[in-house]
């Protein structure tokens, strides 16, 4: 019986051969191209760098810049599907959530939904959302004041299972 | 055969889907820097890239600045170190990952933040097949462990000591956290691998054994427990203990990763106990499903084995040829696919737009239209080697599309900025001409009321009550004196108009003195209310200096960093062209060495199922023969 599964066994792991071929990969070929992609990498990431503060300067100076963040209230239980944004009674942004955008919210990440361009003084800013908050459907549009002074301003937009509350920053 | 390995922990954590630990901890406290946030984002959704240039912004932003401690992200600049470290582990930069943690260890940060530092560049150097480094960082660990990692750390520890030889030392930190809920199945394998190789083979069979009837609902601890039973029972088979080797075989769900090795298996314990018509039930079982996987190529010569063996040689004979026919068939899709993969189809099908939507992409290449290029990339990911060739070749596209389209940015920023100037140039010099006369007459006025402000402050120690005349009291002054002077110059000596001139003098006088106080605090109000005033100018004038500023800077002082980023730009795209073609390259060997090794595989096969046909024909014949003439005789 022996002999007979030493045969089975012969045939069972004639997998594992090395076939000849005409041109092998190294592990030190494998390495080496490795590494010039982490080069080609870091480069880029320098490229974006420059390359957003160029826009920053370029496109949204200091003194009229404004940004808009959405986040999620912790343990909300509000699931946003739709965003829309207005400044000044003009839409400037609208977004349709995807699960994983849901999910990079709940894990605490923040969403960048709109950087435009102001002038200094009082503005006018109104959210709609609609989201599901405990298996219900709910729509809420709030409205709020920005003034925007002579620095970058900064706007939160905090999603709760209530609706939304603006901050500013 | 299946061999006795460690499973990464990279892999095990993208499993239970833990990843990024470090973004996962920033979040937790009250988030004071927004755009910290807006690297979390994008982390989360796997999308590295994104937040690693968003946090290397910002990061190069705070550390310029003259008071960084008055930035939002100063709250937060251990984690965001932390992070940019993290990310760029799982965008597979480890040389810059390594760097970035190795700096936050050395830096002024909190013991728990240092010691997760520690064990993130031990797993880098682990991952690396770097175990003694790792070892070395490990034991650099010290004081507190975080929460997070508190069963990882030590798992870690102990397959670094598995790596370095220290099995005793791994064995006994393996049984501390054998309980760990979230490492359940996990911890149990390598301690039972552990303690194969200590050379402990009735410890490793008795582990493995518990290993392989943990009861669980995760799919991960069922994957790990059939892992167990196969690992056991081909140990066990090539032990010569098939009965017992069937046993754990069995245990192995019949559907899942290894269920077609483990059903192979069971036919083979079976059959080495003689018990072909056992063998049977696993292996004609097998024979039906995908034949691209090797047990099932296997298992095609091992039935009609078996009916051989059971002297039905008739059926034997006719599943060899049917396994001879499906190998042709197989070699012919090989070929196929040895063809459309050196005609490049494979990296085109890779490197589909659709395809990067969702983060478990790799995943997903699986499901791609059953075409040449694409037969047996699931057989092939499971090489780590060619999994990360295939990552970077993505990775390379990724950033060749961006360049692009960064490239076509540039040419938008040059159309706004010639814009600009063609508005601008023509209106500043007006402007700037109205401007300096505007600020020649407000720096007068200013300089006046800096004046009356002095004055002022001296009268509080010197009273002068004739500096706060009323304009009427004044030019009555200058006409008394003017009087005086006339009736001196005409001779006059008349004391009643002389006396009459002293009394109004002496009014005058009089009222000032007496209303000095009302009159200085009168005159010290009307100096707050000119300030105010004055505050309001110099708004409107810094506005005006900012506006004026603005827009000179949108348009000016650009060329050269676009021109700069331009350049860059091209020679990136230069470069990722050369690599993308030898990374792209190298992936095709890989495929293509993979597909003709199957290919000679499955020729072997052939010359086997020739013979083994040939012989049960003959076999089949000569039984047929020996009944007939036994009829015959009859």
């Amino acid at each position: 019986m022996k002999k007979n599964l030493h045969l089975l066994l012969l045939l069972c792991f004639s997998l594992v051969f090395v076939a000849v071929n005409a041109e092998e990969v190294t592990k030190e070929q494998i390495k080496g191209l490795d590494e010039q992609v982490q080069d080609i990498k870091k480069d880029v990431l320098g490229i974006s760098a420059e390359l957003n503060q160029l826009e920053e300067t370029l496109l949204f100076p200091s003194n009229t810049q404004i940004s808009f963040f959405v986040s999620l209230a912790d343990k909300s239980g509000f699931e946003p599907d739709a965003i829309k944004l207005q400044l000044d009674n003009k839409d400037v942004a609208h977004h349709i959530y995807s699960f994983k955008e849901v999910e990079a919210l709940q894990r605490g990440g923040l969403q960048r939904i709109f950087t435009g361009n102001v002038r200094s003084g009082e503005h006018s800013v109104s959210v709609s959302v609609i989201g599901k908050s405990g298996g219900s459907k709910q729509t809420e549009t709030v409205t709020h004041k920005v003034t925007k002074g002579v620095g970058p301003q900064i706007v939160e937009i905090r999603l709760t299972s209530s609706g939304a509350e603006v901050r500013n920053w | 055969m299946l061999r006795l390995n460690v499973i990464p922990t990279a892999v095990f954590l993208l499993l239970c889907g833990t990843l990024p630990a470090a973004a996962a901890n920033a979040a937790e406290g009250e988030l004071k820097d927004l755009y910290f946030g807006e690297a979390l984002y994008y982390a989360h959704q796997g999308e590295y890239f994104d937040a690693i240039s968003r946090l290397d912004t910002e990061l190069a932003q705070y550390y310029g600045l003259d008071e960084p401690n008055l930035n939002s992200l100063y709250h937060h600049i251990g984690s965001a170190e932390f992070s940019v470290g993290d990310f760029e582990l799982y965008y597979r930069m480890h040389t810059r990952a390594g760097r970035a943690i190795k700096a936050v260890i050395e830096g002024n940060v909190e013991e728990a933040v240092r010691n997760e530092a520690i064990y993130r560049l031990a797993k880098i150097y682990y991952q690396k097949q770097q175990p003694l480094n790792a070892l070395h960082t490990i034991e650099r660990l010290q004081g507190k462990v975080p929460e997070k990692i508190r069963y990882e750390e030590p798992l870690l520890r102990a397959q670094i000591y598995m790596a370095t030889g220290k099995f005793t030392d791994a064995i006994n930190l393996l049984k501390d956290i054998e309980g760990a809920d979230s490492l359940k199945g996990y911890t149990g394998y390598n301690l039972g691998v552990a303690l194969f190789l200590s050379g402990n083979e009735t410890g490793g069979i008795g582990q493995l054994d518990k290993v392989g009837q943990i009861s669980a609902s995760r799919e991960q601890v069922q994957a790990m427990r059939d892992k167990a039973n196969l690992v056991l029972g081909f140990r066990l088979l090539e032990a010569e203990q098939p009965a017992l080797a069937r046993q754990y075989l069995q245990r192995v769900r019949l559907q899942g990763p290894f269920s077609n090795k483990a059903l192979l298996g069971a036919g083979w314990a079976a059959a080495a106990n003689g018990e072909y018509d056992r063998a049977l039930v696993p292996w004609t079982m097998l024979a039906e499903r995908n034949i691209t996987d090797r047990s099932v190529q296997e298992v095609m010569l091992g039935v009609p084995y078996a009916y051989g063996k059971l002297d039905i040689h008739g059926k034997a004979a006719i599943l060899y040829g049917q396994a001879l026919e499906n190998y042709s068939r197989e070699i012919e899709r090989l070929d196929a696919s040895i063809t459309s993969i050196r005609q490049g189809n494979f990296l085109k099908a890779v490197i589909r737009e659709e395809l990067k939507k969702d983060k478990n992409w790799l995943v997903n290449l699986r499901e791609l239209p059953d075409t040449p290029e694409t037969y047996y990339l699931t057989q092939m990911m499971a090489s780590h080697d060619f999994q990360e060739s295939l990552k970077n070749y993505f990775d390379l596209s990724e950033l060749e599309k961006r360049l692009q389209l960064w490239a076509g940015y540039l040419g938008a920023y040059e159309d706004i900025i010639r814009i600009r100037a063609d508005y601008y140039e023509p209106l500043l010099p007006e402007v700037e001409a109205q401007f300096r006369a505007l600020d020649s007459k407000m720096k007068l006025r200013i300089e006046q009321r800096d004046k009356l402000a002095k004055r002022l402050k001296k009268m509080l120690v010197s009273p002068r009550p004739d500096f706060l005349m009323t304009v009427d009291e004044r030019l009555a002054l200058q006409r008394i004196g003017l009087l005086e002077t006339r009736l001196k110059q005409q001779g006059v000596n008349d004391d009643i108009t002389r006396h009459r001139l002293a009394r109004l003098k002496g009014v005058i006088t009089w009222n000032i003195s007496t209303e000095y106080h009302e009159r200085f605090t009168e005159a010290t109000e009307h100096l707050q209310e000119l300030d105010e005033h004055i505050r309001k100018l110099n708004e409107i004038y810094q506005s005006f200096v900012r506006t004026r500023q603005a827009a000179t800077q949108s348009y000016k002082g650009y060329d050269k960093p676009i021109q700069r980023l331009r350049i860059k730009i091209e020679q990136s795209l230069e470069r990722i062209k050369v690599v993308m073609a030898r990374q792209g390259h190298m992936i095709e060997v890989m495929a293509i060495n993979e597909l003709e090794q199957r290919r000679q595989r499955l020729e072997e096969y052939q010359v086997k199922a020739r013979f083994a046909m040939a012989e049960s024909y003959d076999r089949a014949t000569k039984a047929r023969q020996d009944q007939q003439k036994e009829i015959h005789t009859q």
